[in-house]
């Protein structure tokens, strides 16, 4: 697909990549190239294995990678924990941000934040210094400081929950991030928010996935490439217009492609 | 499921305090029966008033059946086969610490309790019992200026028979349950705390439980007392070697709070809980219950109970005093093959008394965890106010947590509050932490933490740091 010479090494590339849970094969060769600067979105009706496909690359237990490689800088990280991948640099943006009762956000974020720095050779943040970082972060998501004294995520509206993702993001600073549905559920304000964090935080040095349903995501941050997933494959990839294309013509036009391949 | 090799990988910690120190003991022989109780007196040189309550308990124990409500299954207890009393030998009479067997002093260096006058802990005086007597007692001169008795309950006996006489058995009757007419029968050592009218004592007084042989019970007994207007802060650690055996632990606890007397009772129970095939561990059948004898008394219970094979405790209030106060924090953790059946009694007597109780109960591996509590309104309780709250937090699919809380008010005019919840460390939510880049171990730890964040947060200071790590420690590997 990306067939013109890239200057540097890519970020992300997943090869042939085919995986199931309980025996059941969700992704069947998916191969994707994610080289520094670029965004790449993929659509697909729900249901496609675009979820499963992120879970996958930050490492969720539940699924059993059967063929293929995913690598990151290079470096094979099948095997690794999902852990040791956030560390060195993947972000998953969960569709279904998670409830943690009890546990603060604050201290949650510091804990995570801290864990990258370490393998970063950085310094580990005190309360007092994550407190000024965190501070300058909020104010890219637009959101009150209030939030950080409540438990992770619990009683968050849809939106502020999406927005605490993007916050995660901001502090994390990762080479790599894949954004699952961050706009589903977010009013127009809340989507622009959200979108100009994600432009805020990502550069030339990181890569950006998008996984979205729909164009108004796309309308905000626009993507180098566009891939369509259907049935555990990578059906089409265009740049985007094919976006428009799809929005335009329904999952069915795409049904078309399949029978290509 | 979740994160099978990785769990795998977790290296288990082993006990840390599984460790046995050889020492000389003098050890009567196994069995129970009347001549071994006037033994046991003889040998602590008691008055006869002791001997007579000893004997008395006796003769109601052999009367007595051993409780089978509780949600606990055991082997049947051989009282016939176990050793009621035993002591590491030492020099007649101790004068100072200098005298203590080395080897003792270096049993409590180990388990982070230095005993020396170089090196003991500044901010706490220290009561260190060693299976069934006691070693020693720091800080007691200091104490005693402020009129703060704190000695070995032999001692008390000795030089305050009076105290002792007034008040034991007074919250505890002998007759109480199965356990506490044993424990009265052939106690042998524990605390005893006196604080007088108006003192506020000036540090944090502690008992630390060791027990060292495998084939003898401890049977320790504790008596606080605290006069007006007084106020104690006494918190209590044990722990025991890595036997194969069950060891049998059947303590009683007395507390007596006057008007305007507070004692805050604080435990990290950390007995040795048998292996993960539940071979060995402590039996801890315990009895703990304060009064709250005069008007605006207070007495809080807060415990972190992670050890123990099998654990049944319910430490109580009765509550008198008008406006009188009680509490209890509890956090029980069991793990492997452990059973716990632990809760409080808040008996409401006096009119506008309050009560609150937190209990966290978080089960892991194949273990069982219940609460039961009960919460009772006597005619007289007018205008008075119980609070419970009772949460339950599940580790993988093989453990169980059961909540019994039973009500009874004969008092229109009270109010009682009860709230309940179970959950469980969902896959989802590790994932999601371990996808912040934090570590498999410390998200279940950080989970289980904001779980017991409202007990801890009840817990002093240095104590609430050391659960925290307690907990974390022991589920190392529970999750899977």
């Amino acid at each position: 697909m990306q067939s013109k010479m890239k200057e540097s090494d890519p970020i992300l590339e997943v090869e042939n990549l085919s995986a199931s849970t309980d025996n059941l094969p969700i992704l069947k060769g998916v191969s994707l190239s994610v080289y520094p600067g670029e965004i790449h979105a993929i659509m697909g009706r729900n249901g496609c294995g675009k979820s499963t496909l992120s879970k996958i690359i930050a490492g969720h237990p539940s699924y059993n990678i059967t063929n293929g490689d995913i690598k990151f800088l290079g470096e094979n990280i099948n095997s690794l924990e999902p852990e040791e991948r956030s560390q060195s640099g993947i972000f998953l943006g969960f569709q279904y941000p998670i409830e943690i009762p009890g546990v603060s956000n604050l201290e949650f974020l510091r804990v995570s934040t801290n864990a990258r720095r370490k393998f970063l050779n950085k310094e580990e943040l005190d309360t007092f210094d994550f407190e000024e970082l965190v501070k300058e972060k909020l104010e890219i998501v637009k959101m009150d400081h209030a939030f950080l004294s409540r438990s992770v995520n619990q009683g968050f509206s849809g939106g502020e929950k999406k927005r605490n993702e993007i916050l995660q993001m901001a502090l994390l600073e990762p080479k790599i991030a894949i954004l699952d549905e961050t706009d589903s559920g977010l009013d127009i304000d809340a989507l622009r928010i959200v979108a100009s964090g994600i432009k805020k935080i990502s550069n030339a040095q990181t890569g950006i996935i998008l996984i979205t349903h729909y164009q108004r995501l796309l309308d905000e941050i626009k993507p180098n490439y566009v891939h369509v997933m259907s049935n555990g494959q990578i059906i089409k990839t265009g740049e985007s217009d094919l976006a428009l294309e799809l929005e335009e013509k329904g999952y069915e036009w795409t049904d078309n492609f399949i029978k290509e391949i | 499921m979740v994160n099978e090799n990785l769990v795998k990988d977790v290296v288990k910690e082993p006990y840390k305090y599984g460790f046995v120190t050889d020492i000389e003991t003098e050890k009567i022989e196994k069995g129970l029966n009347e001549d071994i109780i006037k033994l046991i007196s003889q040998k602590k040189e008691e008055p006869k008033f002791l001997l007579d309550f000893r004997l008395k308990a006796f003769k109601k124990w052999q009367k007595m059946k051993e409780p089978d409500w509780a949600a606990l299954g055991y082997k049947k207890i051989d009282y016939q086969d176990i050793i009621y009393y035993s002591a590491p030998k030492q020099k007649e009479k101790i004068s100072s610490l200098d005298e203590v067997d080395p080897k003792l002093l270096e049993t409590f260096d180990k388990l982070g309790i230095p005993l020396t006058e170089q090196k003991k802990l500044t901010n706490v005086a220290v009561d260190a019992v060693f299976d069934s007597v006691s070693i020693a007692t720091t800080f007691r001169e200091e104490l005693a200026e402020h009129g703060v008795i704190f000695c070995s309950i032999s001692e008390a006996v000795k030089n305050h028979a009076d105290l002792i006489e007034k008040y034991l058995g007074t919250v505890v009757p002998a007759s109480d349950n199965y356990f506490a007419a044993l424990n009265s029968a052939v106690f042998s050592d524990g605390s005893f705390v006196y604080i007088p009218k108006g003192v506020t004592c000036p540090m944090d007084l502690s008992s630390y439980f060791r027990i060292n042989s495998g084939d003898s019970g401890q049977f320790e007994r504790t008596l606080i007392i605290a006069e007006e207007s007084s106020s104690v802060s006494y918190l209590e650690g044990c722990t025991a070697p890595m036997f194969d055996t069950n060891t049998l632990h059947a303590a009683v606890v007395e507390l007596i709070a006057l008007d305007d007397a507070s004692i805050k009772y604080s435990t990290v129970q950390n007995w040795y809980a048998g292996d993960e095939e539940g071979i060995g561990g402590i039996f801890n059948f315990v009895t703990k219950r304060g009064k709250c004898l005069g008007k605006r008394s207070k007495i809080s219970w807060s415990q972190v109970e992670t050890g123990s094979a099998i654990t049944w405790k319910y430490p109580s209030c009765l509550l008198l005093g008008e406006e009188s106060v009680g509490e209890f924090y509890s956090v029980a953790l069991t793990n492997n093959l452990q059973q716990a059946d632990t809760g409080t009694k808040m008996i409401h007597i006096g009119p506008k008394t309050k009560s609150t109780i937190v209990s966290k109960g978080i089960s892991a591996g194949n273990s069982k965890n219940s609460y039961r509590g009960l919460v009772k309104m006597g005619t007289k309780a007018t205008g008075s106010r119980n609070y419970s709250q009772c949460d339950s937090m599940l580790i993988g699919d093989q453990a169980s947590a059961n909540t019994f809380p039973y009500i009874k008010s004969q008092q229109p005019n009270s109010e009682i509050e009860h709230e309940a919840s179970t959950c469980r460390i969902s896959e989802d939510q590790l994932f999601y932490l371990q996808s912040r880049g934090i570590e498999f171990e410390e998200a279940v730890s950080m989970m289980v933490s904001g779980f017991c964040r409202d007990v801890f947060n009840q817990l002093p200071m240095e104590f609430a740091a050391e659960a925290d790590k307690l907990l974390a420690l022991k589920l190392e590997g529970s999750v899977g």
